[in-house]
């Protein structure tokens, strides 16, 4: 499924081992993609290789992440790999949506090459429907953690420290039984099947997820990224949250056109 | 989330994975829901069908994979047009493969010998050149099928010095621009090229954030 770029580095390009490796789900408002967006781009990671898979609707276009006419022209497709050796941080960005019925082969995918390439961790950006929230939820911070037992053993104690909210299970039958609770992230996408997978595989696996709606998520992006850096500290943290972030120059026209000038 | 009317509707999200969907897989899988399946699969599935030099009709998969150094695609009914109209004559170009599939929007016809308004998807050899090979292809290729349309279109030909030209068309109001595209002077010609391409394009590249989907992009 990974296919590494030809660049000069080679296989050493493509050497993962003990890694983190930050991915997002596809999930309400695209948020852990677009967060996704503002690491590669902050962090101008270069592009290691992609996925060849037929479980992604196709897309294609120039590179997302131009600065310059000179960088402009390289091809992107859906789901590309970028790395950073100096923070041993690997990312896949996934850009568009599974095809019925094929999210699960991609996990299945997924989670055999996240093993094969010896990835130590794995960061799953993810956001779930706002409106579902309880009457707890409701208030406090909206964004919430999830770790796999293999990594409570080893972040546990930290996430303690940052004072991170924990998603919360919910009954399974509500209403009727609320002994027997259940992990329930509505709008997620594959976020809990990837969760539970990781589970029973003894993956090392963190998911990071916002309560958004769909609508204008640059801003639901912007707090799970900085979410995401008071963990792993991939930015120096400014007072000002959002100054630190580069936005990439695909964001442009997210909500349309110009308009004509006729119209007035 | 209610809508003006005070109904509560299930807004569409983009997570792309709807919670109905999972809750259905999550199901145990009948031995019928399997047939079912299995029966949806194959009527999905794509043929291609090649002539070869002796006139002989033969499934792709037995093929040799064959010498292609040209490989022009149409992609829709207007790229299939525009080759029908200014380079497709029957004196250059034979027919030497056809792919016949189906889904919710089309079902190709069986016939070689198509109008402009049939949905279709044939394959033609340049006689004075065999390794120039062209396709028009105007039915609309699902997204479930356009992995499979490539793997056994490109699975017969070798890809070796293979240069491959994709034509497509896109509606301006899909294209993302700073100004209003109801003053863009239309049509226009973008391309999107890999870095293996050295020759000069004739037109602008596409500027982000556009993008291409569907049959071109894959």
């Amino acid at each position: 499924m990974f296919v590494p770029c030809d660049r000069g580095g080679g296989s050493a390009s493509s050497d993962f081992k003990g890694f983190t490796l930050l991915v997002p789900a596809v999930s309400v408002g695209n948020v852990g993609q677009l967060a996704t967006d503002l690491v590669i781009s902050t962090l101008n990671m270069t592009k290691v290789g992609y996925f060849y898979t037929d479980c992604l609707v196709p897309m294609v276009g120039n590179n997302p992440y131009a600065t310059a006419e000179e960088n402009s022209m390289e091809l992107s497709i859906n789901a590309e790999v970028y790395s950073l050796p100096s923070k041993k941080l690997v990312v896949l960005q996934i850009r568009s949506p599974f095809i019925k019925n094929k999210y699960r082969p991609f996990c299945q995918t997924l989670l055999s090459w996240v093993k094969s390439s010896k990835c130590a961790r794995v960061v799953l950006l993810s956001s779930s429907h706002a409106y579902q929230r309880d009457d707890e939820q409701l208030l406090g911070t909206p964004l919430r953690y999830l770790l796999t037992p293999d990594l409570e053993k080893a972040v546990g104690g930290l996430m303690q420290e940052l004072n991170w909210k924990e998603m919360e299970k919910v009954a399974a039958y509500p209403g009727i039984n609320d002994t027997e609770k259940v992990l329930h992230i509505p709008g997620g996408g594959i976020t809990k099947l990837l969760f539970t997978e990781s589970c029973s595989k003894g993956i090392q696996m963190a998911v990071l997820l916002k309560f958004c709606s769909e609508g204008d998520n640059i801003p639901d992006a912007f707090a799970l990224v900085n979410y995401l850096n008071e963990w792993l500290q991939l930015v120096k943290s400014e007072v000002n949250t959002s100054s630190q972030w580069k936005i990439p120059s695909s964001w442009r026209l997210l909500f349309g056109n110009g308009l004509p000038p006729a119209l007035f | 989330m209610a809508t003006f009317f005070g109904e509560v509707v299930v807004a569409s999200s983009r997570a792309g994975v709807d919670d109905e969907e999972s809750a259905e897989e999550a199901r145990e899988e009948t031995p019928e829901d399997r047939e079912i399946r299995r029966e949806l699969e194959k009527k999905r599935e794509i043929d291609v069908l090649w002539t070869l030099k002796s006139g002989a009709s033969t499934e792709s998969s037995a093929d040799e994979p064959f010498v292609c150094s040209k490989f022009i695609v149409a992609i829709g009914h207007n790229a299939a047009a525009f080759l029908s109209s200014f380079i497709l004559d029957s004196v250059c170009w034979e027919v030497v493969g056809v792919a016949k599939l189906w889904n919710e929007w089309c079902r190709t016809s069986n016939t070689t010998n198509v109008l402009p308004t049939d949905s279709f998807c044939l394959f033609y050899q340049l006689i004075s050149d065999p390794t120039v090979l062209l396709c028009q292809c105007s039915c609309y290729v699902a997204e479930d099928q356009q992995f499979q349309w490539l793997e056994k279109v490109f699975g017969c030909m070798r890809k070796e010095d293979l240069q491959v030209t994709i034509l497509s068309t896109c509606p301006v109001a899909d294209y993302k621009t700073q100004e209003s595209t109801l003053t863009l002077p239309s049509p226009f010609l973008k391309a999107l090229k890999t870095k293996e391409f050295k020759e000069e394009v004739c037109c602008p590249l596409l500027e982000q954030p556009n993008i291409v989907r569907d049959l071109p992009a894959a």
